[in-house]
């Protein structure tokens, strides 16, 4: 199966002559949830303006179900559906009518029950002749939802849902985001959250300084770059780690707590050896604990290593 | 063409100027009952005739074509201006439109409601004055074309302007002076040499001696340079137009 959204080697330089986008390459499958992850800056928004076609691309390609986006560029977006990091809105208008507004504008006729439909399942249907500037923070959030499917997207793409929402909101956030992954829709978003990617997306890409770092099946990349760590208790607590162990790099946490970090793809992790030692150096173990890394460890270590690199 | 996007631009626009109905209409048409009261009545009673032609007949196409400029620009500038203003603009960019979809939109609202308000300022005028339009078609032709082309100018103007006060600017700056000084209330025979030598450059007394012609059969300047003179200002309006949409001078980085 071909991908649904394809991107080449996508550069983009801003009239500054500032470079967002340095050549991005990346395939999007039909139907799955891919987290763009990256911190403020990274180049985000403008990786999804430019396929949305809010800004031009500099060089490279897109194709959107096949389609071009510059020279098809009308059955390419007619595919897309957007949902803005910025709350945009006009303040004046009803819910209802900005939602038939935007299935308007993306060429499809009128149809009720389909915008019914939306407004329902986005628990907006009660508040559909309320005007905008009515609403909370939240519910503009689920009306530009609602706008982006107005016009049953294929693709649907969602610029940090969740900045600045609180906690049970970003929970909705995610339910929603399940339940259109369920009706069939493929779904980009991006966040800066990374117990967001790691709650929801099927495939995590880390994008930094407009170049994306890896893209890797959620589960796998954290296999694969996880570091898990070791804490081994001690019956009686000490004040420094013993001098004999110090080639493990261990860190005490607290007097009766010893942490070992060691890589799981290594092929020796240390850990026989560790335990060996710390018996020859007379302190008795208590109990041993493993604990995987999260996705923030992964990220963080990810973006240092690309710093030190360059440095 | 996608037509739908074209109506659900028109419908939204128009949807906007029915909401705030009272201000659409009221102030245009109690603007034009004070230009009645003041120059109509006051200066009309100093000047009875220009041409043949009550004073206070003489001025009504020039002021609905100073309403209709006016709020052809003032709409037209906004429509496209507020979007962009508040953000909204991102989903007109992102939608399977081309920029020609966008302006029929946009400014096909902006005329309609200033063709309206024109009609309804020379409804407002049968109350004070008599008036018997001579050339009924061309009339509503040269109202046609001014609400469009003006509309476009203001599609220009709010695609230009980065703030509300740049917004305001070309309408107070330029276009105001030559409405006003293109005859709106005086015939330019009326004018010392000079300064009907002068006014030959002010495309709008092109525009009002057209419209005036079709009301009383008598212009300034003949018909056919008042309808180049249009045909000319429309064009020069669609060229910039076009090279925005080439360029996405202001609206696509
Ligand atoms: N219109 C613009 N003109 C110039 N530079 C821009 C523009 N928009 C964004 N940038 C720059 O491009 C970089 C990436 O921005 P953005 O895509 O918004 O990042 P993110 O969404 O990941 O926070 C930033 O350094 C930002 O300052
Ligand atoms: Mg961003």
């Amino acid at each position: 199966m071909s991908a649904i959204l394809q991107i080449k080697d996508l550069r983009k330089s801003y009239a500054g002559g500032f470079e967002a986008l340095k050549g991005v390459t990346l395939d999007i499958e039909e139907g799955e949830i891919i987290a763009l992850l990256g911190p403020n800056g990274a180049g985000k928004t403008t990786l999804i303006s430019t396929v949305c076609g809010i800004t031009t691309p500099t060089s490279g390609s897109v194709t959107v179900g096949g389609y071009d986006i510059i020279d098809d560029f009308r059955d390419a977006r007619s595919l897309i559906g957007l949902v803005p990091q910025e709350i945009a809105l006009e303040p004046f208008e009803r819910v209802i009518n900005t939602v038939r507004f935007s299935r308007g504008l993306f060429g499809k006729s009128r149809k009720d029950d389909v915008v019914e439909g939306i407004l329902k399942k986005l628990s907006l249907w009660d508040k559909k002749d309320n005007q905008l500037k009515e609403l909370s923070g939240g519910m503009k959030r689920r009306v530009l939802i609602a706008k982006a499917l107005a016009h049953e997207p294929r693709v649907l793409f969602l610029d940090e849902p969740t900045a600045g929402v609180d906690v049970e909101l970003r929970k909705d956030m995610w339910d929603i985001v399940a339940d259109m992954k369920r009706d069939g829709v493929t779904i980009i978003l991006t966040t800066h959250y990374i117990e967001e990617a790691e709650a929801i997306a099927d495939r995590v890409g880390v994008i930094n300084n407009g170049e994306l770092l890896l893209v890797e099946d959620k589960a796998r990349l954290m296999q694969q770059l996880g570091k898990k760590q070791l804490d081994v208790q001690i019956s009686t607590p000490i004040d420094a780690v013993p001098d004999s162990l110090a080639g493990y790099a261990l860190d005490l946490r607290d007097p009766t707590t010893l942490t070992y970090s060691y890589d799981v793809r290594a092929e020796r992790t240390g850990i026989t050896q560790l335990l060996g030692d710390i018996a020859e150096a007379g302190l008795q173990l208590k109990d041993v604990v493993t604990r995987q890394s999260s996705l923030e460890d992964i990220f963080v270590g990810l973006v240092q290593e690309e710093e030190e690199a360059k440095a | 063409m996608n037509w739908t996007a074209i109506r659900a631009i028109y419908i939204f626009e128009m949807a906007r100027f029915f909401r705030t109905l009272l201000q659409s209409f009221v102030s245009p048409v109690i603007s034009t009952s004070l230009y009645f009261v003041v120059f109509g009545a006051a200066i009309g009673s100093r000047i009875d005739e220009v041409d043949g032609v009550s004073y206070g007949a003489f001025i009504v196409p020039g002021l609905i074509l100073l309403t209709v400029m006016t709020q052809s620009i003032s709409n037209a500038s906004f429509a496209i201006y507020f979007p962009k203003f508040i953000g909204t603009i991102f989903e007109v960019l992102s939608a399977p439109l081309s920029f020609v979809e966008v302006v029929i939109g946009y400014a096909g609202a902006a005329a309609t409601k200033s063709f309206i308000i024109g009609l309804i300022i020379l409804v407002t005028s049968f109350f004070f004055v008599d008036i018997a339009i001579q050339h009924h078609v061309a009339m509503l032709l040269f109202l046609v074309l001014t609400c469009i082309s003006f509309s476009l100018m203001g599609f220009i103007i709010g695609i230009w302007a980065k703030n509300f006060e740049q917004l305001q600017l070309v309408p107070l700056l330029i276009v105001t002076p030559l409405v006003f000084l293109g005859g709106s209330f005086y015939s330019i025979s009326m004018l010392p040499p000079v300064w009907q030598t002068i006014s030959m450059f002010n495309p709008v007394v092109y525009l009002i001696s057209g419209f005036r012609w079709a009301f009383f059969g008598l212009s300034d300047v003949p018909v056919g340079a008042s309808l180049a003179a249009i045909a000319l200002f429309t064009c020069a309006c669609l060229a910039i137009i076009g090279w925005i949409f080439k360029t996405g001078w202001r609206i696509r980085q």
